[in-house]
């Protein structure tokens, strides 16, 4: 009763633009989207990340009402969207070919929408105005979109979103037709729109770099299923999962397999290197759930934290060996190596002025202050 | 309502087309394969006799050179127009000045029916004003090419009207594919100094599969339905010597009146024509799955 | 002076050997342009032999030389295949027929190519559980010897009181068009990205609004395909015609073949020969002015799937 009312109340006073609850979606017998729970706030961008496959694009079609759900609900500012045409769901999109109309100017391309819901000639001008100003597109509204570049379709595909003026925008794979140089540029650009409207996003990506940049909530997909939904630093420290530590993250994660040894209270994680057997202390590793002597785990650590130069911190907590580097590529900022380690190879990252060269042993600081811990089996985090 | 019709719209659209299709192509099919199971003569009727119309089919000898002139015609027809155009598109293909007259020049018989093209070589092929006299006159007194009044070879004339109304089109989808060959393969094979000959048995050729099954099937069925030239070229003459299943169907369905024989062998028509593309559509279908 | 003598030096020294090479592959672009001449002779001589023989008077003809220019020439050939030639009873030349055929073309043509692009646009971008089987359904119906419906439609056209007429024959034309016009504008909207439909859907326009303001401003190419592969099919059609129409609404193949084949008087070669130009131009002046479209739709027409 008293559980009843406090959910109530949490659904009054929540401030969900988006509400995905136990979204199931198949064809035919497959199931693409698997228990979906997602809540997000007002004025969140939400990112769905995810290889190829994983349903992201499905999911994003399903909140725009392309496709429709098997079981499950989808809300919108609060309304059940389930029979809901794409239309009425207050939401726009924009798409990774653009799909401008081909045979329509970028100004009617931008106002087809509002000349479809019947809005009137002077309110379609003050909104194409509006929008001109905030792209920046004023010179190309007579010019159809085979004459624009690539950055300027993706800005016109914008403008006809933000003329909605919609609860909920959509982006789906919006820059994967640009070059890495535009991608960039159009990257900034986004994210700059999204601080000076204020509005609410959902946008599709494959690119863990672009998501962990422009989210402020990221969700990361794996077959259809939603692996961890969080702030884009929160997954970034702490994946929960052997999957999302390697698929965030670039350079990614380093693994190193081996199994939990308690011993008294102290614990340590026992792996082996080159026929030595190595203890490495993680008792200030908080473990979130129960763990037990000879457990075999997976331990991750982030290449900023594989250096050359000996870090500050307790030495209990570091790892100090020789080891060969097989691949050395250089940033200008700092050199990314790949080192012998044991039968595998990790990453880490050293300072440009390090001599560094590829064959010869050198001194490596392994840092475990700030690792993730996986049970092997299962992949999850412990 | 407005919601309903906007969700059903699409099949709202279709179902004309499709029933239409339904009753009149695969509702006809239906009405003529139980047809063919009948007594019909002048006028259809509808009790079911058995396969007698097929027996008395297969017993006619006008039937029989019907249908073995279908398979001459066929085989001949798209073997040499598939070897012309093949030839004509290769030969294109050398980089050569003035393709695109010569192009137009091989493919125009395509835009003219049948029965003009039958007219035309009707008259070219005629021993008394034909090629035979134009020979003769140059002083071949003794030539002799009176194969569309020679009931062994008029059948002949026909291949020559049809591969010459039929090869420019063949050339057409050949040039087409050799056009989409990738041409870093064929500068790869020039890198490794592989003749021009080898090139094109070796690696152009092959790679042309596709088009030569699709070539096969487009003629194949061209000549199935051939009906037209024969009627303006030979008439199916002289006798029936030139008689196609196409022809004895119309013949028995319209001028002798004989519905049951016209139904049986239109059915064999059919029965031919689904042996040749079901397989083919099938394969094309799946392959697009793929 | 030097610069002379380097570029002499360099034509000798690489002139001694390719030159045999260089004779050869003269050679064989030589043959090539023979070879191509001659077939080019050999399609073009059916045309060559209709158009002089059409101008030529039947008592030159009569003198042989099939590929002899004319002596004389003369037009009376073609007002007579025009207006005055007989076929079958009536002798009124061609004429009538060709405007029968124009009559008939037009609308049929008109038809299947609307059905076409509507039934195209919905199999293609508004799918619906068994959309695929009715497009293979309908693809079947490109195949199928028309003679297998011949029997039964003329029992219908009978019973709808348009045996005959062109009217009937319209509405052949137009129904056996369709899968045709249906598979080519599906293919062609094929190439239209998903991503433009779901635009428009969110945009709020519904199956017509698309329809009308996206996919046919993007259709005239397919349209000028599937109308000339319409228009050249149905001019050229001889088995409906002849099965379907009566004495005064026969199409033009129809009325050309009835006039070569009359058996009444003199055999008039010129004249069946201007005739048979007659009801070619058409499709060929087509053909000329509009041979890419041409081609695209022979091919489409043949690729199917």
């Amino acid at each position: 009763m008293q559980n009843n009312q406090q959910k109530e109340t949490e659904k009054m006073t929540d401030n969900h633009i988006l509400s995905i609850k136990n979204l199931y979606k198949n064809y035919g017998s497959t199931e693409v989207l698997k228990d979906i729970n997602i809540d997000i706030d007002e004025g969140e961008f939400l990112v769905l990340v995810g290889p190829s496959g994983c349903g992201k694009s499905t999911l994003l079609n399903c909140i725009a009402g392309l496709e429709e759900i098997t079981s499950g609900t989808i809300e919108i500012a609060k309304l059940d969207m389930s029979s809901v045409p794409p239309k009425d769901r207050n939401i726009a999109m924009v798409f990774q070919s653009y799909a401008l109309y081909p045979t329509m100017n970028v100004e009617k391309n931008i106002t087809f929408g509002m000349k479809v819901r019947g809005e009137s000639a002077t309110a379609q001008k003050a909104a194409l105005e509006n929008v001109t100003e905030i792209l920046q597109i004023g010179d190309l509204l007579k010019r159809k979109p085979a004459q624009l570049s690539g950055g300027q379709r993706q800005r016109v595909a914008m403008g006809r979103a933000l003329v909605r003026n919609p609860k909920l925008f959509l982006f789906d794979e919006p820059l994967s037709n640009l070059d890495a140089k535009l991608r960039v540029e159009m990257r900034g650009e986004i994210k700059r729109l999204y601080q000076k409207l204020k509005t609410s996003i959902v946008y599709v990506t494959h690119d863990q770099t672009e998501a962990m940049n422009l989210a402020t909530q990221l969700a990361v997909m794996k077959g259809g299923e939603l692996q961890q939904l969080g702030p884009p630093q929160e997954i970034y420290d702490k994946p929960n999962s052997i999957f999302v530590a390697g698929f965030i993250g670039s350079p990614a994660m380093n693994f190193i397999e081996g199994e939990l040894q308690i011993d008294g209270k102290a614990k340590f994680f026992k792996t082996q290197l080159n026929n030595e057997e190595i203890l490495i202390s993680i008792d200030h590793y908080q473990f979130e759930s129960a763990v037990s002597h000879g457990q075999k785990l997976t331990l991750g650590i982030r290449p900023e934290y594989i250096t050359g130069i000996k870090p500050d911190v307790d030495d209990k907590m570091l790892l100090s060996v020789e080891l060969i580097p097989t691949l050395i590529e250089t940033n200008g900022f700092d050199k990314h190596v790949d080192l012998k380690f044991g039968d595998g190879e990790i990453g880490g990252r050293f300072m440009p002025q390090e001599q560094i060269s590829f064959n010869e042993a050198h001194l490596t600081h392994l840092n475990f202050s700030k690792i993730s811990i996986f049970d092997r089996l299962s992949g999850w985090r412990v | 309502m407005v919601d309903y019709l906007q969700k059903h719209i699409s099949k709202i659209v279709i179902a004309p087309s499709f029933v239409a299709i339904l009753v009149f192509v695969y509702g006809f099919i239906g009405w003529t394969i139980y047809i063919s199971f009948t007594k019909s003569k002048l006028l259809p009727k509808y009790d079911l006799v058995g396969t007698i119309q097929y027996e008395k089919l297969f017993t006619t000898p006008r039937w029989d050179v019907a249908l073995n002139n279908l398979f001459i015609f066929t085989a001949l027809f798209v073997v040499i127009a598939i070897v012309i155009g093949l030839l004509l598109a290769i030969m294109l293909d050398q980089k050569i000045r003035a393709e695109g007259v010569l192009r137009t020049v091989f493919l125009y018989p395509m835009a003219i029916s049948f029965i003009v093209t039958g007219t035309a070589w009707k008259w070219i092929l005629n021993p008394e004003n034909g090629i035979e006299a134009v020979v003769r006159s140059w002083g071949f007194d003794s030539f002799r090419f009176d194969w569309l009044i020679n009931s062994e070879m008029a059948i002949y004339t026909v291949v020559i009207a049809a591969v010459w109304q039929a090869s420019g089109f063949v050339m057409a989808l050949f040039l087409a594919g050799l056009r989409s060959v990738d041409q870093e393969i064929i500068k790869a094979a020039m890198v490794d100094g592989i003749s021009t000959p080898r090139i094109y048995s070796g690696i152009i050729i092959p790679s042309l599969a596709p088009i030569f099954l699709s070539a096969v099937i487009v003629l194949a069925h061209l000549s199935i339905k051939a009906f037209d030239l024969v009627i303006a070229l030979t008439g199916g003459g002289p006798g029936y010597s030139t008689d196609l299943p196409a022809t004895y169907m119309y013949t028995m369905a319209f001028s002798r009146g004989n519905v049951g024989q016209a139904a049986s062998s239109a059915v064999v028509m059919l029965t031919i024509v689904v042996a040749v593309i079901v397989p083919y559509l099938y394969s094309e279908m799946r392959a697009r799955h793929d | 002076m030097t610069n002379l003598t380097m570029t002499n030096i360099t034509v000798q020294y690489s002139g001694n050997k390719p030159k045999k090479l260089r004779f050869w592959h003269k050679a064989a672009r030589y043959s090539l342009y023979i070879l191509l001449i001659l077939f080019a002779l050999f399609y073009i001589m059916p045309l060559f032999v209709m158009v002089i023989t059409s101008l030529k008077s039947l008592d030159e003809i009569h003198q042989g030389g099939l590929l002899n220019l004319p002596e004389n020439i003369t037009f009376e050939p073609w007002f007579v295949a025009w207006s005055s030639a007989c076929a079958g009873v009536s002798c009124n030349g061609l004429k009538g027929f060709f405007f029968n055929s124009v009559l008939l073309v037009v609308p049929a043509v008109f038809i299947a190519t609307l059905i076409g692009a509507i039934n195209g646009y919905a199999l293609m971008h508004w799918r619906f559980k068994g959309s695929e089987i009715i497009f293979a359904l309908l693809l079947f119906g490109c195949f199928i010897p028309f003679q297998i419906v011949l029997l039964p439609m003329a029992i219908l056209l009978g019973k709808m009181h348009l045996s005959g007429s062109i009217t009937g024959l319209i509405m052949v034309h137009a129904i056996y068009g369709i899968p045709f016009t249906t598979m080519f504008f599906r293919n062609y909207y094929m190439t239209i990205p998903v991503e433009l439909v779901k635009a428009a859907k969110i945009d709020g326009a519904g199956f017509f609004r698309i329809f009308f303001s996206i996919f046919l401003p993007l259709s005239p190419p397919i349209i000028v395909v599937t109308i000339i592969w319409e228009f050249t099919n149905i001019w050229n059609d001889f088995l409906f015609g002849i099965s379907f129409s009566a004495a005064g609404t026969q199409p033009i193949t129809v009325a050309l073949n009835n006039i070569v084949n009359s058996t009444t008087g003199v055999k008039e070669y010129n004249v069946d020969m201007a005739a048979a130009i007659i009801a070619a131009l058409p499709t060929l002046l087509v053909y000329i002015f509009a041979g890419k479209y041409f081609i695209r739709g022979l091919s489409a027409g043949s690729v199917k799937g």
